[in-house]
């Protein structure tokens, strides 16, 4: 299976309220909150480090969770983003996100 | 307001946090506006580095919401520099402008801002009435030029209508005009007095009977005119006048003028610290007079915490009080627009009336209680 890219999408607003992550969609200025878990990943969401990597250096070191049942959760997580324009997705590294 | 922003504001005051700031970047505009309430000279404004400084401070600062106006943006050679570094620093960015000087290149620049929204003054549907107001020939026609260019884009805009005497009968025209290009219509009723302290541009506000118009169109109220319109619910009990706060201003919300000059509001021009010798975080948490203003509850207001208004019918505005020289005082403004709404005496004109018993005044009796108004 090919590697999972996400970087953060630059037409959002974003900022850490109170250990949440309130971010407003660039499209439809529809607000989200995250949780600590979706706030790790988007933090962690450089464009260029695979979301497996992610999954096991953030996630897995940061809360206690089986790698195999994260990366799945993770996947539903990012594909959820990415359909609310907040996370870009590729399967190549995405070199203009920072 | 949606349920996550109300949870935000609500953590946001919770916490200290400074969620929306509005930051002017200049007070040089290319038009006159009859009602504008600024000094347009430039009087020594903040320098770009000085701004890109201020955005990172307030981004550090939790800000969420950044509106930037002025003045006219554009005026500000600058402009897309700082409104970029605004993106960057993931704002959630507001325009504000009257888009005359807005052509393709412009209009290409602000889509890449991605702004929650770009606000754009517009008077009137005719070019006459418009003009007029603005004082610059040709501007509705250029101001209409660059909506266009920015809503061809999928930029959302909003046509911001101050409501005056002179161009009240076109409101109508304007809500049509929105509607045609694709643009969302905000009103304003408010016209706001000169900075300098000088009341008399509020001549050019619209009457009772036009205001009572306004609030009886449901097209403007976002709810039943009779709803909007119902009877105030009387002051609110001692437990909860403790509670509540008279809005967001130096609670949630802070304006920052050109010259870095830091008030709990755009219309509430109460100094409380300047950037150029005081941190953006100092000043929101340390200054006296910002922490004067987050502590008055509307229990601590000795005229409108007993009045029937209090429970929701009136938006006091601390600003305007503040410029009729009380910040825990009424706001005749908003007094009389609650009356308008209701048809009942609001406290604070019920007080003006006893303060001032005044040759020449009619006294009306209302039928709906035993209080009298005093008109001149």
């Amino acid at each position: 299976m090919s590697a999972v890219y996400i970087a953060r999408n630059k037409e959002v607003a974003a900022r850490k309220l109170g250990g949440e992550m309130m971010i407003m969609s660039g499209r439809d200025s529809t607000l989200f909150s995250l949780n600590q878990t979706a706030t790790a990943i988007w933090q962690a969401a450089d464009g260029v480090t695979p979301l497996a990597e992610i999954v096991t250096g953030k996630l897995c070191a940061e809360f206690d969770v089986d790698p195999a049942v994260a990366l799945r959760d993770a996947e539903e997580l990012v594909a959820g983003l990415e359909q609310h324009g907040i996370l870009k997705v590729s399967n190549v590294p995405i070199v203009d996100a920072q | 307001m949606t349920q996550l922003i109300r949870e935000m504001s609500n953590t946001a005051q919770r916490l200290g946090i400074p969620l929306g700031v509005q930051l002017d970047l200049t007070y040089r505009c290319n038009e006159r506006c009859v009602h504008c309430y600024l000094d347009h000279d430039d009087h020594g404004e903040m320098s770009t580095a000085e701004i890109k400084g201020l955005l990172d401070q307030m981004a550090e600062a939790g800000v969420f919401f950044l509106t930037i106006s002025g003045g006219e943006i554009l005026m500000r050679r600058d402009f897309f520099e700082i409104a970029q570094h605004a993106r960057s620093l993931m704002f959630c960015l507001k325009l504000k402008t009257n888009a005359v000087m807005i052509h393709e290149a412009e209009a290409d620049r602000i889509k890449a801002l991605a702004p929650e929204s770009v606000q754009i003054s517009v008077y009137s549907h005719r070019p006459e009435v418009h003009d007029a107001i603005s004082k610059l020939p040709g501007s509705l026609r250029r101001s209409l030029a660059g909506a266009r260019l920015l809503v061809e884009r999928g930029v959302k805009v909003i046509f911001a209508n101050v409501l005056m005497r002179n161009n009240f009968q076109d409101y109508t025209g304007v809500q049509k005009l929105a509607a045609e290009l694709g643009a969302q219509y905000t009103v304003d009723p408010t016209i706001t007095p000169m900075m300098d302290g000088d009341r008399s541009i509020l001549n050019l506000g619209i009457g009772q009977a036009e205001l009572q118009q306004v609030f009886r169109d449901s097209s403007l109220l976002g709810t039943s005119p009779e709803e909007f319109c119902d009877l105030p619910k009387g002051p609110l009990a001692e437990a909860d006048a403790m509670e509540t706060l008279p809005c967001s201003a130096g609670h949630t919300f802070c304006y920052v003028s050109p010259y870095g000059e830091v008030y709990p509001c755009v219309q509430f021009p109460l100094p409380t610290g300047n950037l150029r010798s005081t941190k953006f975080l100092d000043i929101w948490k340390h200054s006296p007079q910002m922490n004067e203003v987050r502590s008055i509850t509307v229990n601590d207001l000795p005229v409108c915490s007993t009045c029937s208004h209090s429970s929701g019918t009136c938006s006091r505005c601390p600003g305007l009080a503040y410029m009729e020289g009380n910040m825990r005082g009424p706001s005749s403004q908003d007094c009389e627009k609650s009356y308008t709404r209701t048809g009942v005496v609001t406290a604070g004109m019920m007080a003006h009336s006893k303060a001032k018993p005044a040759d020449g005044l009619v006294q009306i009796h209302l039928a709906s209680n035993e209080n009298v108004v005093n008109f001149r």
